[in-house]
């Protein structure tokens, strides 16, 4: 918090410069926040559609057989530390979408984003699939009854029953993304500028913290403003958290 | 005799079939993805690992030599780590289900608890480093990342012990009540011993997420190149995340430090897949064997 007394919340919000080594300082976290942004929209482009239409699948016509294996199978893959995930990223995905657009690095925010993307597919599969699966069975019943067939059923009635948990899994997914911090670290390329396109290097808001913390002289502005970061982004988490759990008590309450 | 359905049903059945489709190749591709990112590091990295690799040092500036001190660091942070965790989880968990009257504070608690859990890690990490690393005075030390890395597992932790303890029927308790037992006595000798399979699932997988986390112990525990154990609870240490991140990004010999990450990764892979494993096991029997 104490940043405030050195530059102005304004300053601190819209600067477009992120210069922290320069003298006079300068510190606005727009680039930042804009790359968090950026990295973040572009993953769920990925992770939503993927993510539950998987839980679709998982959640309906999956086979129950496989559906034994498939579910906690992706429960375990939730797992996968994000260094690794950011590690493929760096050594593997990269060279190829590097070749693959002819960019100069292919550590992007595209890059990011692909690899956020499947982070997140298994918290969004394993959320949704429950969300999906506690919709009542007489809707369901009810719909089939009507002679609507099962795609019918599943488009007119359990999706928009289930609509409030797998908007809440939307937005864990999302959360989980904004908060990631080696994955971007190592594979978003770094560059604290405001991003043009998709497919130029970006820095967030969690991977600037994680690499100049290190470098902050204790009690600078800098490590200040570092910390002042770390609080935007609890605040943004926070913000999610509460609209899930709100989200999620007004479903209980509807289906008890 | 074959029915020919009218065109309209038919066109239903159609749209069902393509949706389906779609339905199917997301979840073989969701599939394919992710065995495809574990199929390239185990195929890279396990030709690294050797029983020489898991229990030596690292030699020549981390170019050769292998992951012992890695590997022991992991383990002395996440043993540090519940053994904070764990007594403050259960208890708090205990005292949330069993004593407090449920009202707005409790209320707040438990939201406040929901909403710890998504806080993004490296803020947990400049949490360490004000609170335990400069305030305490701990410094960049084994019980700095212990500590902090025990704070993020505090939120999974108390939900597992709530939710394993509102699964043990009233009645249960009632009955021990009813016969003369105390409260404490109702609650460590009938409500513990059913709801402890599923506090077990909740400590074990937080286990497996404190081993992977990279980003708080950075600036609270991890050092990047150390010859030696650590010998105090003020030593920097190694862990396993850190390691492969820093083998990336430090040093000078990437060609010779890669392999050393993939081998890194494999043996992180094993580790918290294993462990997660263990705890989604436990779980399914668990709730199979449940019988009240």
């Amino acid at each position: 918090m104490p940043v405030f007394f050195q530059i102005s919340p304004a300053q601190f919000f819209l600067g477009r410069r992120w210069f922290p080594t320069s003298s006079p300082p300068q510190l606005g976290i727009l680039p930042l926040l804009l790359g968090s942004l950026l990295v973040t929209g572009g993953s769920l482009l990925f992770a939503v559609p993927l993510g539950l239409l998987s839980a679709i699948f998982l959640a309906e016509i999956c086979p129950s057989g496989m559906r034994e294996i498939l579910k906690p199978v992706t429960e375990i893959l939730a797992g996968i530390p994000s260094v690794v995930y950011g590690f493929f990223g760096a050594i593997i995905l990269s060279p190829y979408i590097r070749s693959l657009f002819s960019l100069p690095t292919g550590l992007t925010a595209f890059t990011a984003s692909v690899i956020l993307g499947i982070m997140a597919v298994p918290t969004i599969v394993s959320i949704a699939e429950d969300a999906i699966n506690s919709v009542p069975r007489e809707y369901r019943e009810a719909s089939l009854a009507l002679g609507a067939t099962h795609w019918e059923t599943i488009q007119k009635a359990v999706l928009p029953a289930s609509f409030s948990g797998i908007s809440a899994a939307i937005v864990l997914g999302a959360g989980r993304i904004i908060g990631e911090t080696m994955t971007v670290l190592m594979v978003a390329g770094g560059a604290a500028v405001i991003p043009k396109s998709w497919f130029q290097p970006v820095r967030t808001m969690t991977a600037t913290i994680a690499a100049e913390m290190g470098e902050a002289p204790f009690g600078s502005t800098h490590y200040h403003a570092l910390f002042a970061i770390g609080l935007v982004l609890f605040l943004i988490t926070l913000g999610l958290n509460l609209v899930v759990d709100h989200v999620i008590e007004r479903y209980r309450a509807r289906f008890q | 005799m074959k029915k020919i359905l009218p065109f309209a049903i038919r066109k239903k059945y159609a749209v069902q079939n393509i949706w389906f489709t779609v339905l199917w190749i997301s979840m073989i591709l969701v599939c394919l993805i992710l065995g495809a990112i574990l199929a390239f590091i185990f195929a890279r990295g396990a030709g690294v690992i050797s029983w020489e690799f898991l229990t030596s040092f690292p030699r020549k500036g981390m170019t050769e030599g292998g992951i012992l001190p890695a590997i022991v660091g992991t383990f002395y942070l996440v043993l540090g780590s519940i053994a904070f965790s764990l007594p403050l989880g259960l208890f708090s968990g205990i005292y949330l289900t069993e004593y407090a009257r449920p009202g707005p504070t409790v209320r707040i608690i438990r939201v406040a608890i929901h909403c710890l859990a998504g806080v993004p890690s490296v803020v947990f990490g400049l949490f360490g480093l004000s609170v335990f690393v400069k305030f305490f005075g701990f410094g960049v030390s084994l019980l700095s990342g212990a500590l902090t890395l025990g704070i993020l597992s505090l939120p999974i932790i108390i939900t597992s012990v709530e939710e394993s303890l509102k699964n043990i029927p009233l009645s249960f308790r009632e009955a021990s009540l009813a016969l003369g037992a105390s409260k404490w006595t109702t609650i460590r000798k009938v409500v513990l011993p059913p709801a402890l399979p599923g506090i077990l699932t909740g400590v074990i997988l937080s286990i497996g997420r404190v081993a992977g986390e990279t980003a708080p112990i950075m600036f609270t525990a991890a050092a990047f190149y150390a010859r030696g154990l650590p010998n105090s609870i003020f030593d920097r240490v190694l862990a396993l995340p850190y390691h492969i991140f820093g083998l990336m990004t430090e040093g000078t010999r990437p060609d010779k430090q890669i392999p050393i990450a993939y081998g890194t990764a494999v043996v992180l892979l094993v580790l918290v897949l294993g462990i997660n494993f263990v705890a989604i096991y436990l779980r399914r029997k668990f709730r199979a064997s449940k019988e009240w």
